[in-house]
């Protein structure tokens, strides 16, 4: 640790764009969904989605934590932040799936900073991830507890 | 699509299965190539220990991604689960493998059960509670999810 942050609690209510567009592909579902030892039909195959009636392969119930953190990053390496990564611990977690991502999505995410309260020498940072197809309709809301560990 | 449960046929308190997952080192380094969550402390043990933990340690979203593979099999249908929650309370610790064996083996065993902790008729949903448990270094069962709920929609 080369020097102490401490996270500044100015940031609740900042909000964090993005122009990236998430290109969700068949492959990456595919390895989601075994990653999360999922074996049910629809993660993998195109004619068994389409005959559930979806567009194309169905990811897994938390494959949106992949976009989330991938927004948090602005968050965290933002230097009004104050926060260490490396300080970081996952206290809770929630997503909301308005529906479900499918193979041909493109999304964005939008990072709002819910509350930050602190906790003896250190801090628990809510975050909200809205993420949206690129013609904005509602996908996931993930909600993400982090526990900003104080120095010890 | 067509779900194989029937929604009027549930009651609260209803079990709805249960499994053990394994979890090795080698399904922490694919979960963290398919998230792309490279924290060390998942898959080195020197960075993990220099950290404070006992060892390498799963990632939570590991556990969480793969505890609600229970509800997505009883429903039939992974589009169904609208919401997902879960805190984290105990790290799920991962041993290596022992001397040559392959890093696919070894390691450690998740708990998973569920039962359904809510029903709300009105909006044809099914709240599941999850009990996942696993041991910790000295082999005493520990719940690594608590308030782990997944609602499952039947109309949608």
């Amino acid at each position: 640790m080369s020097e102490t942050k401490t996270i500044n609690p100015q940031i609740v209510g900042k909000v964090f764009t993005s122009d990236e567009v998430f290109q969700v592909g068949r492959e990456r579902i595919r390895e989601f969904a075994s990653a999360v030892k999922a074996t049910h039909p629809i993660h993998f195959e195109v004619d068994a989605a389409q005959a559930a009636g979806y567009a194309d392969v169905v990811a897994p119930p938390t494959f949106a934590i992949i976009l989330a953190q991938r927004a948090d990053a602005a968050l965290i390496e933002d230097p009004d932040s104050g926060i260490d990564f490396s300080r970081v611990v996952h206290a809770d977690q929630r997503f909301t799936n308005h529906r479900p991502i499918v193979a041909g999505d493109e999304l964005t995410t939008e990072v709002h900073v819910d509350n930050v309260r602190t906790m003896g020498p250190g801090a628990m940072l809510i975050t909200r991830e809205e993420i949206t197809t690129v013609g904005g309709e509602a996908v996931a809301t993930c909600v993400s507890s982090l526990l900003v560990r104080g120095e010890d | 699509m067509a779900l194989s449960i029937n929604f009027a046929e549930l009651e609260k308190g209803q079990e709805i299965g249960s499994r053990t997952i394994s979890v090795t080192r080698a399904d922490l380094i694919r979960y963290a190539g398919a998230s792309g969550d490279f924290n060390p402390i998942h898959w080195n043990e020197r960075f993990a220990q220099a950290v404070g933990l006992p060892g390498v340690i799963a990632h939570g979203m590991f556990t969480m991604g793969v505890a609600v593979q229970l509800v997505t099999d009883w429903v039939g249908d992974p589009g169904a689960i609208v919401d997902y929650q879960t805190r984290f309370t105990k790290p799920v610790i991962v041993p290596d493998a022992e001397g040559a064996e392959n890093p696919a083996t070894g390691g450690n065993q998740l708990n998973v059960s569920g039962k359904i902790g809510a029903l709300d008729a009105e909006a044809q949903t099914a709240r599941i509670d999850l009990t996942v448990s696993a041991p910790d270094i000295e082999g005493n069962l520990q719940k690594v999810l608590v308030k782990a709920q997944a609602v499952v929609a039947f109309a949608h």
